[in-house]
């Protein structure tokens, strides 16, 4: 039984770029194997579902009371079968045991050429530090290449997955944790955050490209920095502005999220939650971006809800970002 | 009138212990472990609907991308009430607090539990914690799932402090009942049963009791200092201050993972009694089914870490806490076998008790089977916290704990009000609460695997036909669980009279009137077999079983 659900479980399925009735498609080294250990779990429970289903239903037609209206008297007890129906099912759960051992092994342990990423997870957005200290809100990986990410938090628990690589792993905030996989597919997939981390949980999502091999370079060289590419420093902010995940809580379109919204706000009169009226100039949105705690706009105390982005932002990001605010009237 | 209270007690007949005293407060301070059992029942049943309302809403929200009736805040805690109130509330407590504490003394043909006031005492606090979750309710709600996880928890502006209060005060009335039924069990069976002639369900209340005693303190602790390190930022579990946020989800685990046996013990306990009754067989391998209890209490304290694969808990703890949990697995198959194999040859009464054991099988072995993908580490890399999880576990706990309380509740009702109900409404209800379930909750497999997380407001637009699928399913579900209640309100006002033993059992709790009196027997009673329901013949005239004969116990 055993050697014809192997085979099962090994047979190949619909193309994997289209995934099927239960996965998405298969774009990582691990997805084939862990898609096969799951269908050997699956047929393993069909049949003993089956089984079961079936002779409870067979049971209850069988000896309905109005077939079989006197019950008869059967043993009630026989440890043989009893210790068979115990062990049998026994063996096949260590095998799945040793199935989810090895796939484990092969997801904790990166290979020594892979390419190392930073994930900063914030509520509600990731970002991601490449090799070359470019910031960017969308994870940017060539097809066969290694990647490790080294996932950090600044705020509560979140857990990044792409259910196309059949990977996760949560980041923990005051430590750092590990994933890595290599991609077999390109194209663009999602990362979502997988552990609640609160009103946007639902939303933080990154988007995952995978590149032709040789397309990285390309990519980082014309979309990875934002000041470069010919950019104003109006359009150099806005980038960063979604790159550093501000989006996740400031609007451009005077709704209202987790924070004010950013329309109209340059050089506008703010009230304070300690009473006091500050105009939002240069000095005010620097110290905003570096120390959110130090002044706290009037509706969104007592403590702010805005990570700080000391040591994440550099002098020549704070300017851009001010070049922009000016222009979102 | 029974003969029973006939020929026993002529000048009390009439009397039992719905109507032997009257007045709110002859029900407040009563020590009677049955009035206590139908306090609980009520009580339950009240979380269970509050529950179940935060369901629907739910449900009604994900029919749409985006927001359909309330917004992300709202959602998040909808489903944070939702799982606290089911959880604490109501799975926890209702088939130990209610009809555990209805049934066992009773099944040792004893006059009530070992202490009747700490019997009373748990009652109150259960109430008392469950004010506690009204205050949360009134005072700003509570938004980090119930699951408590740090550092959300500390920094969040809800209710946590209410809630985590309420939870463990909770905690208390459940370690008393357990610690209650444990003595009441070691002290009080009449003579002549020994551990392995008590009825099942004696054995699953017992092994309850051991993990309510052994594992709430701990959860009782982990509440006791997340609330601390909220209100004096004590660096427990904050990062930031020293703390260790993976430690919150060891502490809690260390509980919850034996507390869903807490949930689904006393359900398979139901279970055997229901398919040993109603297919008039003798219970097959009684004590691989007892022992299997005791089995998976223990190992349940050992496998809490398989909820953490992907917690950045160490890979060594991962593949223990894997290896260990696969062990839950077999004295679970053991009990789904042997209630097969009690049915073999039997004369099956398909009714509604019984329909709600049968449908318990397939539901509970699908819960089971899905759980082996998620104690197998590389599967359980990708399933953890999807839908596929959310599946699973309401498969196990509802399906489990639910029908095995409805399931439970129709058997023993009789007893309990003295009322029979309409068999043929409780059977189509038993079903579309079956058919609403399965729908609710299979495409929700699916999704999960698909790459739909739980926990979400919003989601990709791919998954919108299965959510429509699983809010049509919960509308028939909760459609069939309002027959139910319409269907008890039904027998209470206008039901026929029970006779005293209407389904022809033979353990104790049938021995008495119908419903029993305040002393439970006149005389203690002589145990025999529990399952010689074979010592029992049906007479027509009355539509009661009388005794024929006497059997000790085999086993
Ligand atoms: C987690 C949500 C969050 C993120 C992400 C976030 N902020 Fe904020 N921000 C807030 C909140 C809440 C406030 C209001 C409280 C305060 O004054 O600190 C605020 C206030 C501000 C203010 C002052 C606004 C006013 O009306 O006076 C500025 C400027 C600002 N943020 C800039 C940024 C920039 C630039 C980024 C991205 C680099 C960013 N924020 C990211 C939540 C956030
Ligand atoms: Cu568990």
């Amino acid at each position: 039984m055993l050697n014809s659900l192997l085979a099962l479980a090994q047979q190949p399925r619909i193309a994997p770029t289209e995934g099927d009735f239960w996965f998405p498609p298969q774009a990582s080294s691990f997805a084939s194997k862990i898609d096969s250990d799951y269908y050997f779990i699956y047929w393993v429970s069909a049949f003993f579902v089956l089984v079961i289903a079936g002779v409870l239903v067979l049971f209850t037609l069988k000896y309905h009371s109005k077939k079989n209206p006197k019950a008869e008297r059967t043993s009630t007890h026989n440890t043989p079968l009893e210790l068979a129906w115990s062990i049998l099912p026994g063996i096949v759960l260590l095998y799945m045991f040793v199935l989810g051992f090895e796939g484990y092994t092969d997801l904790r342990t990166p290979p020594s050429n892979a390419v190392n990423v930073d994930v900063t997870a914030q509520k509600w957005a990731w970002t991601f530090t490449y090799p070359n200290g470019v910031v960017h809100d969308e994870l940017h990986v060539e097809k066969d290449q290694p990647i490790q990410l080294t996932l950090s938090s600044v705020d509560v628990l979140h857990s990044f997955w792409v259910a196309a690589f059949r990977t996760k792993m949560d980041a923990v905030p005051g430590r750092y944790t590990k994933l890595w996989f290599t991609p077999t597919m390109t194209g663009e997939f999602w990362a979502q955050c997988t552990e609640y981390c609160g009103t946007n949980h639902s939303n933080m999502r990154a988007k995952v490209v995978v590149h032709e091999p040789g397309g990285l370079a390309k990519w980082l060289a014309v979309e990875g920095d934002p000041h470069g590419g010919g950019r104003t420093p109006a359009q150099a902010g806005e980038k960063i502005y979604k790159i550093q995940g501000c989006a996740a809580c400031h609007t451009l379109d005077g709704s209202k999220l987790t924070g004010p919204s950013f329309k109209g706000l340059f050089g506008r009169q703010e009230q304070m939650l300690d009473g006091s009226t500050i105009t939002a100039d240069e000095n005010y949105i620097r110290e905003s971006i570096l120390n959110p705690q130090a002044k706290i706009v009037s509706g969104y105390g007592p403590v702010s809800a805005m990570p700080t982005f000391q040591g994440r932002v550099k002098d020549n990001d704070i300017a851009a970002l001010i070049a922009f605010l000016r222009t979102v009237k | 009138m029974s003969s029973t209270t006939a020929t026993h007690a002529p000048p009390q007949a009439g009397v039992n212990y719905l109507n032997a005293r009257r007045g709110l407060l002859s029900w407040v301070f009563t020590l009677d472990h049955k009035r206590i059992g139908i306090m609980y029942l009520v009580g339950v049943m009240g979380a269970f609907l509050l529950g179940g309302v935060f369901a629907l809403k739910l449900r009604t929200e994900l029919l749409t991308v985006g927001k359909t009736i309330m917004d992300a805040d709202t959602y998040n805690q909808a489903f944070t009430l939702h799982g606290a109130v089911m959880v604490f509330l109501f799975i926890i407590p209702g088939i130990p607090a209610a009809l555990g504490n209805f049934c066992l003394p009773l099944m040792l043909g004893a006059k009530d539990v070992a202490f009747p006031r700490l019997n009373l005492m748990s009652f109150h606090l259960w109430m008392f914690g469950a004010i506690f979750f009204v205050i949360v309710l009134l005072t700003g709600g509570l938004d980090t799932g119930w699951t408590f996880y740090t550092p959300y928890s500390t920094t969040t502006t809800t209710s946590v402090i209410w809630a985590v209060m309420g939870a463990f005060i909770l905690g208390f009335s459940s370690i008393f009942t357990g610690l209650n039924f444990i003595v009441t069990i070691h002290k009080m069976r009449p003579p002549g049963m020994t551990f392995f002639k008590m009825p099942l369900f004696l054995w699953g209340l017992y092994a309850t009791a051991l993990i309510q005693i052994l594992a709430t303190p701990v959860l009782g602790i982990t509440l006791l200092l997340l609330a601390i390190e909220r209100a004096f930022k004590l660096g427990i579990f904050d990062a930031t201050l020293g703390g260790d946020p993976v430690l919150f989800q060891h502490f809690f685990w260390f509980y919850s993972h034996p507390a869903v046996y807490i949930m689904i013990l006393p359900a398979f306990a139901v279970i055997s009694e229901l398919i040993a009754v109603h297919s008039r067989k003798e219970i097959f391998g009684y004590k691989f089914i007892g022992l299997s209890s005791v089995a998976i209490a223990v190992i349940g304290f050992v496998v809490w870490g398989h909820h953490m694969f992907v917690s950045g808990q160490s890979q060594m703890a991962s593949i223990v806490f894997s290896f260990l949990t696969f062990f839950v697995a077999i004295p679970s198959a053991i009990k789904v076998f042997n209630w097969l194999a009690t049915l073999y040859k039997g004369s099956i009464r398909i009714n509604t008790p019984m329909l709600y054991a049968l449908g318990f099988i397939w539901l509970f072995t699908i819960g089971g089977v899905t759980g082996l993908f998620l104690s197998t580490m590389s599967t359980d890399v990708h399933l953890h916290d999807t839908y596929f999880v959310v599946a699973h576990f309401h498969y196990v706990m509802v399906a489990g704990t639910l029908w095995g309380f409805l399931g439970g509740l129709h058997h023993w009702w009789p007893k309990i009000t003295g009322k029979m109900y309409h068999d043929g409404v409780g059977m189509f209800a038993s079903i579309t609460a079956f058919i609403g379930f399965n729908l609710t909750f299979f495409p929700q497999f699916i999704m999960g695997t698909r790459g739909m997380p739980r926990r979400y407001y919003d989601y990709l637009e791919e998954f919108q036909f299965l959510h429509v699928l699983s809010t049509v399913g919960a509308y028939v579900l909760a459609v069939g669980l309002f027959m139910v209640l319409f269907l008890l309100i039904h027998s209470l006002m206008k039901g026929k009279k029970a006779p005293d033993n209407p389904w022809g059992a033979a353990s104790l709790e049938w021995q008495t009137a119908t419903p029993p009196i305040t002393e439970n027997f006149h005389e203690t009673p002589k145990a025999g077999n529990p399952y010689a329901v074979y010592d029992f013949e049906y007479d027509p005239q009355t539509g009661d079983y009388k005794r024929v004969a006497f059997s000790d116990a085999t086993h």
